[in-house]
């Protein structure tokens, strides 16, 4: 017997018709699953009780564990044990380097451009691990609510790039989950605290999870959610608190080190309970009972502050660098939502307090915070609000561009762009005669397409032989509600067209991008002083193709000898000074020939106008100028 | 003609009412579908029509409309668990068969 909830009036469903949905936090460490049910949304517990579902799968010899139950094996069975999956979605071979933690699975060795873990399973990618632990999540929705799940929100962190984004759809699809959409996390905790009900204002998310910190700084205007900028550190967290705690204990029980593994974990485990239980009291007792060395002694708040300062110092420094990103002052922050287990530390919450001068919002379980947002977006989506037309925006992390002449990027989506979004620029060709173009689309903050990063390349062909600079080709960028792009050229004068889905092969990190943003704006001057070189390289290109097709044309007849030789040396030396990285010599010698074909530019215009205005009377001239006149 | 609440379906309606921080009270009604040719309406009321009947239950306003009712007089609404799903559940002694899944009714 299927249990009936309450419909908003007029929503009711007819039988078998439930418009379920659920959102999804699919997290680093820990992911839930929430709905809204009779009006009231609420995160799903198992059936002991537990709302977190730890983020960890185990592959046993014939079945998959996923939660509390595989993280019994992360000790036991470390090779197939997989944790912080969410780490690797979307990301590359090469990727893999640049992160400093190491795992305790491995990696196998393919030709592939996806890293796949071994697992007794076989070889595994991230998508593959992840769909375990969104088919976990679905089965607890089903069993507690009764029937099918018609659509899930699964919330993302703002900085995912496509292919994180794309990996993640992809996950839920290996679930047989249908995405109603995917959801920026702060947007998603801001939703939680109803801040969209409000009519705007600037809204700080400081999310500080076991081992990542995200920073974001949304802007509220007429009920969406704009992501003016985000930051943060992807290896900074609770666990690193537990660590300081940690190092204090052996200090203060005169310890050198922490010793074996097992009794690092133990100590660890003791360092975390103290932090946990100073949530909630003054100061607790510590202890530390390893082989000959015993030790009490007390933890107060006083100390775990003064422990962790650095820490939070931290997170401060990339909350200031968010704040600059966005362009906002500290004052003009309304709210300030806290999310993130680690978010519970007292001293965290004053410090966050002090920085932002406003006391943060925590009354809504920082665990659940994400999930919650997640819950009530997916209601609204599905169909059970007709009022609510609640369309959050969300924001492309790094500019979208294309390659023109010289190397150069022109961006067309610039970063922190809101989205779904549409944008188009017109280019032309730069040859005469030319009758294809390569678009190469790019992503990344620099002026150089060396520094930045490919994610497509296609040619549009079939664009009608012209002068240099008459097809008009539109380059139209496209960006849906989930942060996918779609690139499209067409040349307008003759409707041809080419487009491509960009199916990034793999993603950059949060890291990267951050050190992508840090590079643009440490390069500002030399990307400035590169950008003007090349255009004036490409000037002087474009100079010498046009002197050379009108000599061919018309060089014989209207110039000696003489003229044409002092005009060919002239052309020579800049062919000799294009390459170099003088661009003020670059630009002399362009305006020297300018000067020298003066002349030669006078003749030809004459001769055209000439030929043009063969068999036409001046008094048609006339009349036609009389008759715009009349018109105007 | 009545309707009634149960104790625990009152206080799960007076706390829905409450978060959601508006409407009168509780809509119980018949939709002509569903597998065994009708289905329960259960939905918050935010304006109550001249064809409709208000009772009173637990401080709980219960609204059916006429044409429901035929169907309805005589229902205890229920709030239950089973398993990991709670939900409301409608105790129609008029209720002579009802599909499988129970969501649909025959009288």
């Amino acid at each position: 017997m299927a249990l009936i909830q309450i419909a908003e009036p007029g929503e009711s469903t007819t039988a078998h018709q439930h418009k379920l949905a659920v959102g999804i936090d699919l997290g680093t460490t820990n992911s839930l699953v929430a709905t809204v049910r009779s009006g009231e949304v609420s995160t799903l517990p198992d059936s002991s009780g537990q709302h977190l579902l730890p983020s960890v799968v185990h592959y046993a010899e014939n079945a998959i564990h996923v939660g509390s139950e595989a993280q019994s094996y992360s000790v036991t069975d470390p090779l197939n044990t997989v944790v912080s999956v969410k780490r690797f979605m979307g990301r590359g071979i090469e990727d893999l380097a640049v992160e400093e933690t190491h795992y305790s699975y491995e990696f196998s060795e393919t030709n592939s451009v996806i890293p796949r873990i071994k697992t007794r399973a076989g070889d595994l990618s991230a998508v593959e691990i992840s769909a375990e632990i969104l088919k976990a999540l679905k089965t607890r929705a089903l069993e507690t609510l009764g029937d099918e799940i018609n659509g899930a929100v699964i919330t993302v962190p703002a900085y995912f790039d496509d292919a994180q984004r794309q990996a993640t759809k992809d996950a839920a699809k290996l679930a047989d989950i249908k995405v109603l959409r995917l959801l920026n996390e702060p947007t998603a905790a801001a939703v939680a605290y109803g801040l969209d009900s409000g009519n705007q204002g600037v809204i700080a998310v400081f999310d500080l999870g076991g081992g990542t910190f995200d920073i974001s700084i949304l802007r509220l205007n007429n009920g969406v959610f704009e992501v003016l900028a985000t930051g943060g550190d992807s290896s900074l967290g609770g666990d690193d608190f537990d660590y300081v705690i940690a190092q204090w204990m052996i200090e203060q029980a005169g310890m050198d080190d922490m010793g074996d593994p097992a009794s690092k974990r133990l100590i660890m485990q003791q360092a975390r309970a103290a932090k946990e239980a100073l949530a909630g009291a003054e100061s607790t007792g510590v202890s530390l009972d390893l082989g000959d060395i015993h030790w009490q002694g007390t933890l107060d708040r006083e100390i775990l502050k003064a422990l962790i300062m650095p820490l939070i110092k931290k997170t401060l420094m990339s909350c200031r660098r968010a704040l600059r990103d966005a362009d906002i002052e500290k004052n003009n922050i309304d709210e300030v939502v806290m999310v993130g287990g680690s978010t519970r530390t007292l001293a965290v919450r004053e410090m966050v307090a002090e920085f932002f001068e406003c006391e943060p919002l925590t009354s809504i379980d920082p665990d659940k915070v994400v999930a919650t947002g997640a819950a009530l977006q997916a209601d609204v989506l599905v169909g059970n609000k007709p009022d609510d037309e609640m369309l959050l925006l969300d924001v492309i992390p790094l500019s979208l561009g294309i390659e023109t002449m010289g190397g150069l990027v022109e961006k067309i989506i610039h970063r922190n762009t809101g989205i779904p979004v549409a944008k188009a620029q017109d280019f032309t060709t730069y040859k005469d005669g030319q009758t294809a173009m390569a678009v190469h689309v790019l992503q990344g903050e620099r002026e150089l397409v060396a520094d930045s990063r490919s994610l497509a390349r296609f040619e549009l062909r079939g664009i009608p032989p012209q002068v240099a600079g008459a097809a008009r080709i539109r380059v139209t960028f496209q960006v849906d509600a989930d942060g996918l792009l779609i690139v499209s050229a067409r040349e307008e004068n003759s409707g041809v067209e080419a487009s491509i889905d960009v199916k990034p092969s793999y993603g950059l990190s949060d890291s990267e991008v951050e050190t992508m943003l840090r590079e643009s704006m440490e390069h500002a001057e030399d990307d400035m002083h590169s950008r003007s070189l090349r255009e004036q390289q490409v000037e002087a290109d474009r100079v010498l193709e046009a002197l050379d097709s009108a000599l061919a044309v018309d060089g014989e007849q209207l110039l000696s000898d003489q003229e044409r030789s002092e005009i060919m040396d002239v052309r020579q030396i800049l062919v000799e000074v294009k390459s170099d990285t003088d661009k003020e010599k670059i630009k002399q010698t362009i305006e020297r020939l300018e000067k020298a074909c003066e002349n030669y530019v006078a003749r030809r215009m004459n001769s055209n106008i000439k030929s043009a205005m063969q068999g036409h009377s001046i008094e048609e001239y006339a009349s036609d100028e009389r008759s715009e006149a009349e018109e105007s | 003609m009545a309707i009634t609440l149960t104790e625990p379906a009152a206080e799960r309606v007076r706390t829905f009412l409450a978060n959601r921080g508006k409407g009168v009270g509780l809509r119980l009604g018949v939709k002509t579908m569903g597998c065994s040719g009708m289905s329960y309406v259960l939905e918050f009321v935010d304006d109550i029509n001249p064809e409709d009947e208000v009772f009173e239950d637990s401080g709980v306003k219960v609204i059916v409309d006429k044409k429901s009712l035929v169907y309805l007089d005589g229902t205890e609404l229920d709030y239950t668990r089973e398993g990991l799903n709670e939900g409301f559940k409608f105790n129609n002694p008029k209720e002579k068969a009802a599909c499988g899944c129970g969501e649909s009714f025959t009288v």
